[in-house]
């Protein structure tokens, strides 16, 4: 809502060395938002004066046509001779009255005006376009003024050239302020100042003499006034100050009739439609549209109605969607020559106008605005709540500028259909804004500032307070308490703290995700928090078979790109587009990791009830809502590529590999105290040879946790990842759910320890993580730690075959043991592993 | 060698000569003196401290000597070859010295040189950022509470007090979720969207918990814009919720005033302007003093601030006493409680703390911008 300041001091008596940016700041305390306080006509000195033409020449020597005029500006030149101008514009005649700026003067923009010679004559000064005066962007022409002003007359004050125009951003439950009238009441709120209310005027009794109104839905429409003007002249065009007024408030003049309709909206903040008495057919009607209906609105787009849109209706059907948009039908035409005439295709111009000020349910028209995706004026009021007690002053406002602008007559008939309503009443405490504030105001400020809004208040202890029409906003007490709040100044509000209840900290898995999150980074990898927006081709890019549960997808209705419409399933899209990214911009040696939660519908979820809200919902009520959500796990992924262990002038770096991945994974376990079992799989989108499978035991039970591993050369491919890229995916909740819980201390022995190596040799099928279980097992408890040292295939073994090395370390708590029971521990196990997996000790 | 002979009883023997044992003694020390090296004097020692050394064979004459005499010479002996050993000790200790102090320097390396083999990782700055703002409320009392980032709508829009028909819930917000059966209607009768803010989280806590409820919730929340330098469909929020007895709009001022200073140091003001959300009454906005410029740059053409576009405040995002409506909705009486909740974005926070220029640098994941913020912001 843009207020220009001279239109606000028409209703508030501010100071006169009060600026725009004085204002905005007080309103601004008060809790609006004034994003800008804009000075029209900055820099603007004069002479600029009214000008009459008295001559024109037509220059036709030049590229383009040149005009040498002669006009009069009075005595405004010290000489009351004719001024020698040239002009470019050619949209006036002999006789006009136009902008005329004399030398000496400055226009915006710092542009010195003086006598200077072109065209081959000499111009003193020149004759003036909007553009020029920065009113507006219009460069067709120069201006030509309305014929009643005198040569010589000044125009920067006849035009309001200068002024502070204050650009408010309106909040939802202050539709109030989307109109001069409800910044003026703030204006005088904030300056303890008495408001000159505009929509105090004398209004006609209604009689039966109006134009007909039939209102077949009073829920939607609790008031209608109808009000005709005839005989309104069809030349008559709207005077300077109106139109100045619409276009610091950033319309654009139309019509005499449209103009005063706009300009009584921004004045009261009630739309009004105008409609030609000529086109319409019958009473005028209120009702919900008929499927099927359409109707052709202002915009020239013709529009399929719904059942729900609340219509304006005459004879033939719709003529409007009410409180949106009017139709073109019923437009008023103005006189011939202007541009709404020629679209209007015939018409005669409009002498005979009915206006309409309505007011309609916010619901409705927010619904019927929002289904054709029509944003207006009068939408945007209607949707924040319009004053209904307003309708009557503004119709009749309308009126009044008609009958004084446009020569016309007000016709005797007055239609006001209305239903009663009662003025809505809040019951608070006079202590109430004080306990919710923090402060003790005292009952008379709480009364002072209620009224001061507009509110009657009755009553000591407990105030009954009746709120004003126009702030259909104020139900509760909280809200009174806001207003009170906010008027004493949110500023003045103490600084306490609160006292909670002593707390416990984090939860075992908060500090277990932040743990991890170390654990990684502190292995090198570095965090990633990608979008959960996925496409199918990406999920099918992972080599996917078609019945994969990650193909299963929660799919957005209106995802910001068409091509990724999905919620991942999975964090490995996101993670490795960014790994790519990377590696495009010239980072090679990647380590990165997300944690982050997936989307896992089973597609079988109901959907979500609607509890109410005026009541806790049942217990039944919740579990019906929880369970129309997708399960959404948390996983962690890290994804690896070039380099793990740089190289440099040390010697060579190791690339990261498949075992990399693992590691990562069996990092991610050990934050949670769960001990992954690894084994071979074959597992989408990993290389088949070099994919592990993450279990972990729950309760006895073996869970699936993730895999991890090198990536299928053909996803490598299809994702132009760098070769021999290597991720993991793990689901961070079984992680979890896997913990041992506290750790139980180690007894650390001082005895001595025996070391034993040994060398097995199994077929290479058998897993090292099998061989390890059967020697831990067998060894006993005296087997401190087994460390696998070495890997070998080659000529020493036998084809098919691999040797496994390990250093077996041996130790009792309670004694130095003797080389009979080492080596028994070690034949036992070496024994267990010849008997369970055919080993053979290397050399034997 | 001869075992000593008991029989033979001289009176003197050449070698026990006091001159000659002085003699052995001063050739011994003058030949230590000389060693120049440990191999030399390896062989020093061999040479006047071994077995056959003068002194050594001396010594074992001495039995050879009669009683009286024994005392004495062994006495002038012992002494020669105590010298002789002592300094053999201290030149030793002398030329290792000097050996390791050759060997060292020689072994000396270029310090200097880079040894980066794994490179150090680093969490999202987001993530440690949340991490700080909710380290400041749990040592407050706060719990930390979570919830599903697809959320019923019920959770995310009525029981905040955001009606069917409030604007928030037009698609120009809000992702709304696709229902399996396919073809509904119209997406936002659906029931599910993706949440536009953590605050269905507080009504979660508000149901799950009995009052006094005081918690925080952090975390990833979805709105329909698309990504530019200063907006991210994909977001970070922080909100807090605190319900108790008679609570007021002074501890909400106190409490963010207690957030801001712990994040961005002493003397940090915090300010409230009137603003309007559903779910709160009153409600506010709340900024706090520029982080960079401190209010410098107002008014002052020669010191521009970029952080707060020479305004002195930084908006921080919204606040406000709970709307009893929403405690009504989550079975608190109202008449019994009063709450407030603040909630703001970690991106715009991480963005002026750290004087990030540009939101993608959060979104794209380009490990040369995460990995200087390491572990912890």
């Amino acid at each position: 809502m843009r207020a220009p300041l001279s239109w606000l001091r028409e209703y508030v008596d501010l100071p006169a060395d009060v600026t725009g940016r004085d204002v905005a700041a007080r309103l601004t305390g008060a809790g609006l938002e004034v994003e800008t306080v804009e000075r029209t006509g900055a820099g603007l000195t004069g002479p600029l004066v009214v000008g009459e033409v008295l001559a024109i020449e037509e220059l036709t020597d030049f590229k383009k046509p040149i005009r040498w005029c002669q006009v009069d500006v009075g005595d405004a030149n010290g000489t009351g001779e004719p001024q020698n101008l040239i002009c470019g514009a050619r949209n006036f005649a002999v006789g006009d009255k136009v902008v005329v700026v004399l030398p000496g003067a400055e226009l915006p923009g710092g542009f010195k005006i003086a006598a200077r010679k072109t065209y081959g004559k000499v111009s003193e000064g020149m004759i003036c376009s909007a553009a020029e005066l920065g009113t507006s962007e219009d460069h067709d022409g120069i201006i030509v003024l309305p014929p009643e002003y005198e040569p010589g007359t000044d125009a920067i004050a006849l035009l309001e050239l200068v002024d502070d125009v204050l650009d408010i951003s309106v909040n939802p439950d202050r539709g109030y302020c989307l109109s001069l009238r409800g910044l003026a009441r703030e204006t005088a709120v904030a300056y303890g100042l008495p408001l000159r209310d505009p929509a105090l005027l004398d209004v006609p009794v209604p009689n039966g003499e109006g134009y007909p109104v039939e209102i077949a839905d009073r829920g939607a429409c609790d008031r209608f006034v109808a009000r005709t003007v005839t005989g309104v002249r069809p030349d008559a065009r709207s005077p300077i100050w109106l139109q100045r007024r619409l276009e610091k408030a950033g319309m654009r003049s139309i019509s005499l009739a449209v103009d005063i309709t706009n300009y009584v909206m921004l004045e009261l903040g009630q739309p009004l439609h105008a409609y030609d008495r000529a086109r319409l057919e019958g009473p005028i009607g209120v009702r919900r549209a008929e499927p099927g209906e359409k109707l052709t609105t202002l915009d020239d787009v013709r529009r399929t109605l719904h059942p729900e849109d609340l219509v304006i209706t005459d004879g033939r059907g719709p003529i409007g969607l009410a409180g949106v948009m009017g139709g073109a039908d019923t437009e008023i035409t103005g006189d011939t020559g202007d541009a709404g005439g020629e679209e209007a295709g015939g018409y005669a111009a409009t002498t005979d106008v009915v206006i309409e000020a309505a007011h309609f349910a916010p619901r409705a028209i927010a619904r019927s605005a929002r289904r054709h995706r029509l944003s207006s004026e009068a939408s945007r009021r209607f949707e924040r709540g319009v004053d209904p007690e307003a309708a009557a002053a503004a119709a009749q406002r309308a009126v009044d500028l008609l009958v004084l602008l446009g020569g016309g007559t007000a016709d005797a008939g007055v239609t006001h259909v209305s239903s009663v309503t009662t003025p809505r009443t809040v019951l608070m405490p006079a202590s109430h804004p004080g306990r919710v504030a923090g402060v003790d105001y005292g009952r008379e400020t709480v009364v002072r500032r209620l009224q001061s809004i507009g509110c009657d208040v009755y009553g000591s202890d407990e105030l009954t307070v009746t709120v004003p029409s126009w702030r259909p906003d104020l139900g509760a007490p909280n809200d009174l308490a806001e207003e009170v709040i906010r008027l004493e100044g949110y500023a003045h509000l103490p600084s306490t703290l609160p006292r909670p209840p002593a707390g416990r900290g984090l939860t075992e898995s908060q500090r277990l995700r932040r743990r991890t999150g170390r654990a990684l980074a502190g292995a090198g990898y570095v965090e990633v928090l990608s979008y959960p927006f996925v496409s199918r081709q990406a999920l099918e890019q992972l080599g996917l078979e078609a019945d994969d549960a990650r193909l299963r997808t929660v799919t957005l209705a209106n995802p910001l790109s068409d091509e990724d419409p999905e919620l991942r399933t999975t964090l490995l899209p996101g993670l490795l587009a960014a790994l790519r990214r990377n590696d495009r911009r010239g980072s090679h040696d990647l380590a990165l990791f997300e944690s982050g939660t997936v989307f896992l519908p089973t597609g079988d979820e109901p959907t979500p009830i609607r509890p109410p809200v005026d009541r806790r919902p049942t217990d039944e009520e919740i579990a019906r809502l929880d369970v129309a959500l997708p399960r959404q796990p948390r996983h962690v992924a890290v994804a690896l590529a070039g380099d793990r262990a740089a190289a440099g002038w040390w010697g060579a770096g190791r690339p990261a590999d498949w075992a990399d991945a693992v590691q990562a994974a069996r990092l991610v376990a050990a934050q949670a105290g769960a001990e992954l079992e690894v084994t071979a799989d074959r597992h989408p989108p990993f290389h088949p040879g070099r994919c592990a499978a993450l279990h972990v035991t729950i309760d006895g039970e073996r869970v699936p946790a993730g895999h991890a591993g090198e990536l299928h050369p053909r996803v490598i491919k299809a994702m132009s990842l760098p070769d021999r890229t290597c991720a993991m995916e793990i689901d961070q909740e079984v992680v979890e759910a896997a913990g041992a819980g506290p750790l139980r201390a180690p007894r650390v022995s001082s005895f001595p320890v025996a070391t034993q190596d040994v060398a097995l040799v199994v077929d290479t099928g058998v897993p090292a993580a099998a061989v390890e279980r059967v020697l831990r097992d067998a060894a006993g408890e005296l087997l401190e730690s087994l460390d696998l040292f070495d890997v070998y295939t080659g000529e020493q073994v036998a084809e098919g075959r691999k040797s496994l090395a390990y250093t077996l370390r041996f130790r009792a708590s309670d004694r130095t043991l003797t080389a009979e029971e080492v080596t028994a521990a070690r034949e036992a196990a070496v024994t267990a592993a010849g008997e369970r997996l055919g080993a053979a000790l290397r050399g034997a | 060698m001869s075992a000593p002979n008991k029989s033979y009883d001289p009176v003197e023997v050449e070698a026990l000569k006091p001159a000659v044992i002085d003699r052995a003694r001063e050739e011994a020390l003058a030949a230590i003196e000389d060693a120049r090296s440990l191999d030399a004097l390896r062989e020093v020692k061999a040479a006047h401290a071994g077995d056959r050394s003068p002194l050594a064979l001396a010594n074992r004459e001495i039995g050879a000597l009669p009683p009286k005499a024994r005392a004495d010479a062994g006495k002038r002996v012992g002494q020669a070859r105590g010298a002789v050993s002592k300094a053999l000790a201290a030149r030793q200790e002398r030329l290792e010295e000097e050996r390791d102090e050759r060997v060292l320097v020689e072994e000396a390396v270029d310090v200097s040189l880079p040894y980066d083999r794994v490179r150090p990782g680093a969490r999202h700055p987001l993530t440690t950022l949340m991490d700080r703002i909710e380290d400041i409320f749990t040592a407050m009392g706060y719990e930390v509470a979570e919830g599903p980032e697809v959320e019923a709508d019920w959770f995310n829009f009525d029981a905040l007090n955001i009606g069917p028909d409030h604007p928030a819930r037009t698609t120009q917000d809000t992702f709304f979720v696709r229902p399996p059966s396919g073809d509904a209607p119209d997406p936002e009768d659906a029931g599910l969207v993706l949440r536009t803010h953590t605050s269905p989280v507080q009504i979660r806590s508000l149901l799950d918990r009995e009052p006094p409820v005081y918690v925080v919730c952090p975390g990833r929340v979805f709105r329909t814009d698309e990504l530019d330098a200063t907006h991210t469909p994909v977001f970070h929020q922080v909100e807090l919720l605190a319900v108790d007895e008679g609570l007021t709009m002074a501890d909400l001022k106190g409490t963010l005033d207690h957030m801001v200073q712990s994040l961005f140091g002493p003397g940090m003001e915090t300010r409230l302007r009137p603003d309007h959300f559903p779910f709160t009454e009153p409600s506010a906005e709340m900024d706090m003093v520029c982080y960079v410029c401190r209010g410098a740059s107002v008014g002052n053409p020669d010191r521009p601030c970029r952080t707060c576009s020479s305004e002195g405040w930084i908006e921080l995002g919204g606040c406000g006493m709970v709307n009893p409506r929403v405690l009504t909705a989550c079975g608190v009486d109202p008449e019994k409680y009063s709450g407030f909740a603040f909630g703001f974005g970690i991106e715009r926070m991480l963005m002026f703390r750290h004087n990030v220029e540009d939101m993608r640098d959060m979104v794209e994941g380009d490990v040369r911008f995460t990995r200087p913020f390491g572990m912890e912001i």
